[in-house]
């Protein structure tokens, strides 16, 4: 099979240096919140807060912090990024080139989660500032942001596809991805919550994103690691699958 | 010669249900400049658009150098420059940058002296580093070019390249169709203006209502404009023509009051004087006279108009069918 590697080449250089213009509001303003996350949330609260299994508040929000950022961005980025054109009508020109669909994936999804995966670790770095963050299994750790950022690159990709104007691009992570990760355990336990709720928030597919995430950092979890990971695989291949049959019919790009 | 591209049978129907391209047939001979004249909404962009890749067809084929526009896509692709009729530019990223984007997505290598050469032809050297959003109406359509011929096409589509450009670019812009022609480079050119189809092109096409209603080289279909007509008109009407008149190529009228004589322009004689003497001689005094002509203009007016009012209508002996060639 040929490839087009030149084609994916600069579809991600473009997409990178989007980002490299910006460079200062993409990397100030997640530093600038996590530190306000860590100000309001790990001294003003996390002071009345004793510890959540063994961990101390400053601590445990750390991934959940993480997660949130990471999920909004990804979504952001790789949403903007194949709308835009749309948008603008310069789509055109990728349609009209000798690249394949799976490409154009490659080149704006590639880019969208590797800004992601920068944020992610920015995040954690200022975290650190503030806490004694220690990482129990680094590796999984890195796993676990890799596929995030990358399954949520791709579901941005999603909604960027399917966005016909600037509403729809901002409704689902407005309405949909901000309250899921807010009610999944990002900065509480599930453990906290009555019995009904604890139900209820199983349903929340960031449960076990946000679960699996902080797992590889303090040992400590909501659901079984290998249940998060399988979750996090699953909504990555429905993702894949949802944007093949989206090119098979050409839908909102092919007419 | 081989055909660069080759249509048959296109159709295509929209979502909505709307016909645009009505069971096409045309093949484009390599190296011609082909102009595709059509009023608004005849089907010029979904036709040009389906070849490109941009819209799918709902019936028929297309092959670009023999390699189908959807099982070898990546072959057919890679032969064809699109200039699009609307400025579709991006905004942010800068004049040098959009163009190596559109060399590296067609998979070609970097290649600065040739990019600097192409913006050099199109006057755009000196805003390389300009963002595209900052630049005029007519810079944006030279950058459309540049992005076009950025990968060094075998097939440039222009799509309504002169419309709403000043006088400057359409001569910038002629010159390098000219030099891209003499290149061995094919071109393809949708346009309104029927002057700039017979100054430029080999062939002309007429498309309306998705349908080709004609496709003819240029010199013969010049060669029928070069034909006028002398509508002579007798005070007395009469039932035959006289043995002196029927020398010459003239026909009656059905009430015996007008003659008209068909001409050639570009003879040596038209034999106005010695019919006018006939017409004299065989004792017929005259009304009034005039002379028509038709035009490039005019089959096109007449063509779309008849196509639009009767969809058989166009089938009368002005059309000449599509042809291969």
């Amino acid at each position: 099979m040929r490839i087009n590697f030149q084609a994916i080449k600069v579809i991600y250089k473009y997409e990178m240096l989007r980002a490299w213009k910006t460079l200062f509001q993409s990397l100030a303003s997640p530093v600038i919140s996590t530190a306000l996350y860590f100000v309001v949330f790990g001294s003003a609260i996390g002071s009345r807060i004793d510890t959540i299994e063994g961990v101390s508040y400053g601590l445990f929000i750390v991934p959940g912090l993480t997660m949130l950022s990471l999920l909004t961005q990804s979504i952001a980025n790789a949403s903007f990024g194949i709308f835009f054109p749309k948008f603008t009508g310069s789509i055109y020109e990728v349609l009209s080139a000798p690249v394949s669909f799976f490409e154009i994936m490659v080149g704006y999804v590639g880019a969208a989660a590797s800004k992601s995966f920068v944020l992610g670790v920015v995040i954690l770095i200022t975290a650190s500032f503030f806490v004694d963050l220690k990482i129990a299994h680094p590796v999984w750790m890195a796993t676990f942001l890799i596929l995030t950022c990358i399954s949520f690159s791709l579901f941005g990709f999603i909604i960027g596809l399917w966005a016909n104007n600037f509403e729809k691009l901002q409704i689902i992570p407005l309405l949909i991805i901000t309250p899921l990760v807010f009610l999944g355990g990002s900065f509480y336990s599930v453990s906290m919550l009555p019995p009904f709720w604890q139900t209820v928030t199983l349903f929340n597919p960031v449960l076990y994103l946000v679960s699996g995430f902080r797992w590889s950092f303090f040992e400590v979890s909501d659901v079984n690691v290998g249940l998060s990971l399988g979750m996090i695989v699953f909504f990555l291949v429905a993702c894949l699958a949802v944007i093949s049959w989206m090119f098979k019919t050409g839908y909102r790009l092919k007419e | 010669m081989n055909p660069i591209v080759s249509i048959q049978n296109l159709s295509k129907v929209y979502q909505g249900g709307h016909q645009a391209l009505k069971e096409i047939n045309l093949e484009i001979k390599e190296g011609e400049i082909l102009a595709l004249l059509g009023p608004n909404g005849a089907g010029k962009t979904t036709l040009i658009s389906t070849i490109c890749g941009i819209v799918s067809p709902s019936s028929g084929t297309v092959t670009v150098n023999n390699h189908d526009i959807i099982k070898n896509y990546r072959e057919s692709r890679e032969l064809i420059g699109l200039v699009p009729q609307e400025l579709t530019l991006g905004a942010f990223e800068t004049v040098w940058n959009t163009i190596n984007f559109s060399r590296g997505l067609f998979g070609k290598k970097k290649d600065d002296a040739y990019l600097e050469e192409l913006l050099r032809e199109l006057t755009l050297w000196d805003k390389k580093d300009n963002e595209l959003r900052t630049l005029s109406g007519g810079m944006k359509r030279r950058v459309l070019i540049a992005k076009a011929l950025s990968h060094q096409p075998k097939i440039l589509f222009l799509d309504e390249p002169t419309a709403g450009v000043d006088v400057e670019l359409r001569k910038d812009m002629w010159n390098i169709v000219r030099r891209l022609k003499e290149s061995g480079v094919t071109i393809i050119l949708t346009t309104h203006y029927i002057e700039e189809a017979e100054e430029i092109a080999d062939r002309i096409g007429v498309i309306n209502n998705g349908e080709l209603l004609l496709i003819e080289d240029k010199k013969e279909l010049m060669q029928k404009l070069g034909q006028k007509q002398l509508i002579v008109e007798i005070k007395e009407p009469i039932e035959t023509l006289s043995t002196q008149l029927s020398k010459y190529s003239v026909s009656l009228s059905e009430d015996g009051s007008k003659i008209t004589y068909t001409y050639d322009t570009r003879g040596d004689g038209t034999g106005i004087t010695s019919l006018l003497q006939a017409i004299n001689e065989s004792g017929l005094s005259l009304k009034d006279m005039q002379t028509t002509q038709s035009s490039l203009e005019d089959i096109f007016v007449n063509l779309v108009h008849d196509d639009g009012g009767d969809q058989n209508q166009h089938k009368n002996s002005k059309v000449e069918k599509p042809h291969a060639h």
